[in-house]
């Protein structure tokens, strides 16, 4: 008689199939599948590796891209806005070069956010180890990939060894069942979870997000929702593979190709928690009848849904000196509500929700319709692949006969590196995923929503409720 | 790395919930490819008056004479969070932190402190708050000592406390190890799993014919 193997979680398996030793105090020595870089934190782990002597174990298995520095005002060169940028992009350039990876330079077709383009170009594959010096790594965990933020000592460690001494996190599952309705996304759900559970709600847990209202999210807007996993101060946030991964990655070009392609996927399919495993911590949200959610805070947490008001402190879920101080930061008070609020600016793009089924929605609110006098209104595709792809469906004209401007890709202002921003005290409604103090601009007020909203926001001139605007004509989204 | 095992020092407080690396650091501080140079970008935004300016506001803790020397950071819950820049410890390392106390960190942040020789001590909220409390009243004369040899936070009143932290980090801190040199003494097991791995996952393993 066989004795049956105990059902593990698909971060179980994750982590055995990359485990190579373990090491004292619960931390393992893990295998790194993909490493990626990008000019702001990247730069700094090649030109330091270079100088201890070190080299790139694997550099087909390394990528860099120009996203964090580079401009986004068309006809961009290396030349940037933020004082001193020239130089992160040029010596990144050179890095790269010497290090024989492949980058994704300024004027390459392919360039764009990190987040984005490696999905995109099926770099990122289920089951793969992905690092990268920046936080939002674990958006690329949608693909049932184990994907996490490090810092550019760790990055150096990646890049020299291939490996990386990992402390293991516990296992978290996060159900969400029910049905979205009209208006709401996957960035709602986001912004649902951290309000209910608070910014460290996931701290020392691996999420894995599932239900029924995950299942029914395709590729994009997983992303989305895994990309928030760092702002419930997770390690990571994933989605187990189903026929969405794998029809999302077939023919992408980094992805295994025929053949390869299914023997690959056959192995994929297993990449999802058994039934019956047991998780550390279970947390389960029925989304049937969220609405849209809106921060009126300085932290992820302080969301609440559009037709709310600001909570008051017993409510706030926060603490009274961080409450007090984000009222006084964001020009708010307890009661204030949320519509009522006049906004100076809207910004659509970050790797959290630039990719085009994001503009497609917004789009879709856009037509037809224009920003409200006074409002400034900026869109920033992901990739120049997200780029060309809305230009061919018109999605560009759209935006901007409604009056935005249309970028190229980068992350640009969804934090403020010095060079272009919004100005002080000014409220912008903001598609990106942290509205801290200063991030988008010294002393600028952001409130953080789904592109849906901030479309729906810029026609108004105020925060707005997405339901009460019809799409003028059906769109192709 | 700079080991660490014990120091006594000013302790300051930072009390609120959720400070993170753009507070610690503003991006538009970290003006080069560099790990140095940062410490007068440290907490720009609440140190100086003005946005980019270097006249120091008054108000912000480390600026006030009675904390003068301050080596210890006395935080809320989630210190640390946000962008996973390594600036922010860089910073706090160069202007002189080595410890801080904090109901939680974000990951990111306590892995980068241990790669650089500060100590991140979690303990619970009510704890700091009293040390703050106790501090307060001579920050100069009732200095904190953090000790990661016995693993005890006390005051110069007697008053102690003790924390927990994982084997590793603990042993890196302690020895100020190099990561990269304790992990190649694991060469061999690296190459057998790379071997077993390249035929059970063909397509993890790339070559540069597609750029």
């Amino acid at each position: 008689m066989t004795i049956p193997a105990a059902p593990l979680t698909l971060f179980e398996k994750l982590w055995r199939q990359h485990l190579i030793a373990e090491l004292a105090g619960g931390v393992g020595l893990l295998a790194i599948d993909r490493i990626f870089l990008h000019e702001r934190t990247g730069s700094i782990a090649l030109k330091s590796l270079h100088e201890s002597a070190r080299s790139v174990r694997d550099p087909a298995r390394v990528f860099c891209t120009m996203d964090h520095i580079v401009d986004t005002i068309p006809g961009r060169g290396d030349d940037t806005r933020m004082p001193g940028g020239k130089a992160f992009i040029t010596e990144t350039r050179s890095a790269a070069l010497a290090a024989g990876i492949r980058l994704f330079d300024v004027q390459d077709p392919d360039q764009g956010i990190v987040h984005v383009i490696s999905p995109e170009l099926g770099i990122a594959l289920p089951g793969a180890t992905i690092v990268c010096p920046d936080s939002h790594t674990c958006t690329q965990g949608a693909l049932g990939a184990f994907a996490w933020g490090i810092g550019s000592t760790e990055a150096e460690h990646a890049l020299a060894t291939g490996t990386l001494r990992v402390q293991k996190p516990n296992s978290m599952r996060v159900s969400f069942t029910g049905v979205l309705g009209p208006g709401v996304s996957s960035k709602d759900l986001s912004l649902a979870l951290i309000a209910r559970h608070g910014s460290v709600g996931g701290n020392g847990f691996a999420v894995e997000f599932a239900g029924a209202a995950v299942r029914a999210l395709d590729m994009e807007a997983r992303l989305t929702l895994c990309n928030m996993a760092t702002e419930f101060s997770a390690m990571t946030g994933f989605v187990a593979v189903d026929e969405v991964t794998i029809d999302y990655l077939r023919g992408r070009r980094y992805a295994p190709q025929a053949v390869a392609f299914d023997a690959a996927a056959a192995a994929w399919r297993d990449l999802k928690s058994d039934l019956g495993a047991r998780f550390d911590a279970e947390i389960e949200i029925d989304v049937t009848g969220l609405a849209p959610m809106v921060t009126w805070g300085t932290s992820p947490q302080h969301a609440v849904q559009v037709t709310a008001s600001v909570p008051d402190e017993a409510n706030s879920g926060t603490t009274l000196q961080s409450y007090q101080r984000a009222l006084e930061y964001m020009g708010v008070t307890a009661g204030t509500v949320l519509q009522d609020l006049p906004i100076d600016a809207a910004f659509i793009g970050s790797c959290t929700n630039s990719r085009v089924s994001d503009l497609r929605r917004a789009a879709s609110i856009l037509r037809g319709r224009q920003v409200a006098p006074g409002v400034r209104a900026i869109c920033v595709p992901g990739s120049m692949t997200v780029k060309r792809q809305a230009e061919a469906e018109g999605l560009d004209q759209v935006f901007r006969d409604a009056g935005f401007e249309w970028r190229e890709s980068g992350c640009s202002m969804c934090f403020f590196s010095g060079g272009e921003s919004f100005g002080k005290r000014e409220r912008v409604v903001s598609s990106t995923n942290r509205n801290f103090e200063s991030r988008q601009g010294p002393e600028t007020r952001t409130h953080i929503a789904s592109p849906e909203t901030v479309a729906a926001s810029a026609i108004a001139g105020h925060l707005a409720d997405v339901r009460l605007l019809a799409p003028m004509r059906p769109g192709r989204g | 790395m700079q080991a660490f095992t014990s120091i006594t020092a000013v302790a300051a407080p930072l009390l609120r919930d959720n400070i993170d690396t753009d507070i610690i650091i503003p991006s538009r501080e970290m003006k080069s490819v560099s790990k140095t140079g940062l410490a007068d970008g440290l907490f720009a935004g609440w140190r100086y008056r003005e946005i980019g300016g270097r006249d120091p506001n008054p108000e912000f803790v480390l600026n006030q004479p009675a904390y003068a020397g301050t080596a210890i950071l006395l935080g809320g819950g989630n210190f640390g969070c946000g962008s996973s820049r390594e600036h922010a410890v860089w910073a706090l390392a160069e202007f002189g932190i080595r410890a801080v106390l904090a109901p939680s960190f974000a990951p990111i942040f306590q892995g980068n402190c241990v790669r650089n020789g500060i100590a991140p001590v979690k303990l619970p909220a009510d704890v700091i708050a009293g040390i703050a409390g106790n501090v307060a009243r001579n920050p100069a004369g009732n200095q904190l000592t953090v000790d990661l040899r016995s693993m005890r936070v006390s005051l110069a009143d007697g008053q102690h406390w003790s924390f927990a932290m994982g084997d590793e980090q603990r042993e890196m801190l302690l020895e100020g190890l190099d990561a990269i040199d304790l992990t190649w003494k694991w060469r061999v097991p690296i190459e057998n799993f790379l071997a077993a791995d390249r035929k059970a996952r063909p397509w993890i393993y790339l070559d540069n014919s597609v750029r």
